[in-house]
């Protein structure tokens, strides 16, 4: 064994977040290292790295028990490591970046030089060519990916580990990555993976260790485990027997189509996704993370571009260049984060329930503010918004009310089709509940809704069908009889070919 | 705009900053020469360049620490305290007043490296804190007056003489930078500065040393203050433990007036000292204009005069700053 952790144990303020996790990587094998958002997976890494410290347990590194204070110890023991967030000085040049901590030298200085070549030669085998003299800030995500990976791969280390390396880099890129890996695995280096993709890990990993709420799992060979195992893990649920799945959808429901998606694809994300949401009902997506739901969401509203297949609204193929020309005929969307692309914290209720409005309510540049306060007045009651005023700032609002200032938002447009992609994320488990009712007397007055949720009790709860999606293709359409967390499960660790 | 920048070869818009302090170091010299007599008098140059020297090197303390991304107040406290230690010390031999003038400026900073590093102060309180303490210190050493240093140790030619034709301070001032340049640009801990400043936690994942990198900047600020302390006492041939008020705001403008970010991540050592001279520079055209008999400024004056400048300089420093910032990624 090249690195044995047990009984990892640590809190943060009192909350923990590992309860003896372990991780064991052996000389030259590529470990996956897998579970669900929040199960702890990085903060194990950091433990190992000594950028945080923990609170119970032993790491044991090439036969030695070490305990590492501050990561620039374990990388000198031979520890490379690219974290989630990628770890790049912004300001300083991509050469910097990949040797910053271990420079060449010449007569005691900076060999600048050799600096530049090097960097230029190691990004080369990366199919890299960029101006390694230019601040990495200057860098797309997936470059600055590509340069904390070339950073890691010539520490010459041991062992290294790569945290979600994939999330922002496409097909080809990722391609180059496991080519590195493979080189790497040769030269007898182990590599730790951590991944959502399971097609990527089912091709680059030996091995794989699952957490769960802090803890690990289980562990076993890759080629040993299989895909439905492995989800079945991750996401916690021992259930005995798994029903066939469904492929037909539930073609009972007689009512008009409003939306369907035919074969649409879009970049790497979006490969071949059919679904259908009708008149008056809640069509859930369902899906792990990366599976290409957002992106789904984002090229019906026209905020990515259609590159294949096609998309119907209300029975005529449409294809949006700019989200304005899908909200113009009728689609909302409510937006995964709502802090980082829905509110505007410091604005008033009032103002960021009418944004998308504001163009129908403005004549000739200004706002008809009678108008605009009897729309608001009338969805602050029929949506249960608590607030104490319309001009109270939305930031106020707890999780749950400003969801509803969102959906106010889009309702207020007289929508015909509404998106709501994670609508309960955040918010306390009774305004869920009440999100959930609201979306259903919606959809009972004929409202369209395409629910993207990660949350399959929520699925279960309220959508009519569920739409499966697995790395960017519609896998499975589970119509409402046919609907179980068995038949969810089955779905999202169905194999892709 | 962009074309001008690139004829420049400018990569971003500090380069911009810095440049512009030097076209305006330049204009001010311009503007000197041809409006006082005396400007580009041997006298004026010489005693300029005496003069200002102390102020050159705790703004290269500062820029490192600035660099970093922390700021150092404290710097003012002690070079008055090195002044007064020095002095103490200067009978016995320069060099004693010399090396201990600079090891007392040390001792504070390494106290202030340790407080922000270990205690994890922010700076802002840590120096604050050893600036008050590094002025009673002095006023205690000192009995609450100044201390006349020795004449005969030769312990003044530091301050006063000359070295082929060049004021010695300048001499000091010169080899300094060109240390502070060599280390900022060509060994690895200078890189590690620019890294911490531009993010503590990842310089920290990227396995840099962020506390022993931290405390040998504000040990160097320190240790940079005690030098300018010791000239200060040598050229006014006292210790003096109430000057140096306000030499902490005079470092951090020349900083920022060379164009590095307070926010850190970023700096020049060569645009530091064009700050440096640029600021000096307006004090000493003031001084000329006070001696032309056509306005009588104050002392008082020239500090609203200085600042009213300063304030410009920053201002049109940060609009360089936002359009850079706008300009977005590639
Ligand atoms: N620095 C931190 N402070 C407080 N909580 C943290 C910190 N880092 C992680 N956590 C918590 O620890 C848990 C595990 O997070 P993480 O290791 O990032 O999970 P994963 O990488 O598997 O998605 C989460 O609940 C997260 O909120
Ligand atoms: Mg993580």
């Amino acid at each position: 064994m090249l690195l044995s952790m047990h009984g990892i144990c640590k809190s943060f303020n009192g909350i923990p977040a590992l309860r003896s996790a372990s991780l064991e990587v052996g000389e030259a094998e590529v470990m996956a290292l897998v579970g669900q958002n929040g199960a702890g997976k990085s903060t194990l890494i950091k433990i190992l790295t000594g950028a945080y410290r923990r609170d119970e347990g032993s790491i044991a590194f090439a036969g030695e028990d070490v305990s590492f204070n501050m990561p620039a110890e374990s990388q000198a023991r031979g520890i490379a490591t690219i974290y989630q967030e990628i770890n790049l000085a912004p300001q300083r040049s991509v050469a910097e970046n990949i040797y910053l901590s271990r420079e060449p030298r010449r007569f005691g200085l900076i060999d600048r030089r050799a600096m530049r070549e090097g960097a230029v030669a190691v990004l080369r085998t990366f199919n890299l060519e960029i101006d390694v003299d230019q601040p990495v800030a200057h860098f797309s995500a997936a470059t600055r990916q590509m340069v904390a990976i070339a950073r890691a791969v010539t520490q010459k280390a041991r062992l290294v580990i790569m945290d979600e390396p994939t999330s922002s880099l496409d097909e080809r890129e990722v391609a180059i990555l496991f080519e590195t890996i493979r080189t790497l695995k040769r030269a007898g280096v182990s590599v730790v993976f951590i991944g959502h993709r399971l097609d990527e890990l089912y091709r680059i990993c030996d091995s794989v260790t699952i957490m769960r709420d802090g803890k690990t799992v289980a562990t076993g060979a890759m080629a040993e485990m299989p895909k439905l195992a492995l989800v079945r893990h991750m996401l916690g649920k021992e259930l005995a027997a798994f029903e066939a799945i469904a492929k037909d959808a539930d073609e009972g429901a007689q009512r008009p189509v409003r939306l369907s998606v035919e074969n649409a694809g879009a970049g790497v994300r979006v490969r071949n996704v059919s679904l259908t949401v009708r008149e008056g009902e809640i069509s859930g997506l369902a899906g792990l993370l990366g599976s290409g739901r957002t992106e789904t969401a984002n090229l019906i509203f026209g905020a990515d571009r259609l590159e294949r297949g096609e998309i119907r609204y209300k029975g005529q193929a449409r294809s949006y260049r700019r989200p304005a020309e899908a909200i113009a005929d009728g689609i909302g969307l409510v937006s995964e984060d709502r802090k980082v692309d829905g509110i505007i914290p410091d604005m008033s209720i009032r103002e960021n329930m009418t944004l998308a409005l504001l163009p129908k309510l403005a004549r000739s540049g200004i706002v008809d503010r009678a108008r605009q306060d009897e729309i608001v007045a009338r969805y602050i009651a029929a949506l249960g918004i608590k607030c104490t005023s319309p001009d109270q700032p939305i930031k106020e609002l707890s999780g749950g009310n400003q969801q509803k200032v969102l959906l106010g938002r889009w309702l207020c447009t007289d929508p015909k089709l509404l998106i709501v992609d994670e609508p309960t994320r955040g918010i306390d488990i009774g305004a869920k509940a009440e999100i959930l009712r609201l979306l259903r007397r919606l959809a009972d007055e004929g409202l369209g809704v395409l629910m993207i949720s990660s949350e399959l009790e929520e699925l279960l709860a309220a959508a009519d069908r569920v739409t499966v999606l697995s790395d960017g293709t519609s896998v499975a359409v589970l119509p409402r009889r046919e609907l179980s967390e068995a038949a969810l499960f089955a779905a999202m660790a169905h194999q892709v070919e | 705009m962009n074309a001008f920048r690139n004829t420049f070869a400018l990569k971003s818009s500090g380069d911009m900053a810095r440049l512009g302090v030097i076209l305006a170091l330049a204009g001010l010299i311009l503007f000197g020469a041809l409006r006082y007599e005396n400007f580009l008098s041997q006298y004026n140059i010489l005693s300029f360049l005496r003069y200002n020297s102390m102020f050159a090197l705790i703004a290269l303390g500062m820029a490192f620490v600035i660099m970093t991304g922390g700021i150092d107040l404290s710097v003012g406290g002690t070079a008055a305290m090195a002044s007064v230690v020095a002095a103490l010390l200067s009978p016995y031999h320069w060099a004693a007043g010399l090396f201990g003038g600079i090891a007392a400026g040390l001792a504070v900073g390494a106290l202030n490296g340790f407080t922000v590093t270990v205690m994890r102060i922010q700076p802002f309180i840590a120096t604050l804190a050893t600036m008050l303490a590094a002025y009673g210190t002095a006023l205690l050493l000192a009995g609450n007056q100044s201390v006349s240093v020795s004449y005969d140790s030769g312990f003044t030619a530091i301050g006063q003489d000359d070295f082929l034709g060049f004021p010695i301070p300048a001499w000091i001032a010169l080899l300094v930078y060109f240390a502070g340049w060599l280390v900022l640009e060509r060994l690895p801990v200078g890189r590690h500065v620019l890294a911490i400043g531009d993010g503590e936690a990842t310089a920290a994942l990227m396995g840099l040393k962020v506390r022993r990198t931290l405390a040998a900047v504000y040990t160097g600020s320190g240790a940079l203050a005690g030098l300018a302390g010791v000239i200060l006492a040598s050229q006014f041939g006292a210790g003096q433990p109430t000057e140096g008020v306000g030499w902490e705001l005079f470092a951090i403008a020349s900083v920022v007036v060379g164009g590095t970010l307070l926010t850190g991540g970023s700096g020049s050592v060569g645009a530091t000292l064009a700050g440096a001279l640029l600021l000096a520079m307006v004090f000493n055209i003031l001084n000329f204009e006070n001696g032309l008999g056509w306005i009588s400024l104050s002392a008082y004056w020239q500090s609203v005069i200085r600042g009213g400048f300063l304030l410009v300089v920053v201002v049109l420093q940060a609009r360089l700053m936002s359009r850079g910032a706008s300009e977005g990624r590639v």
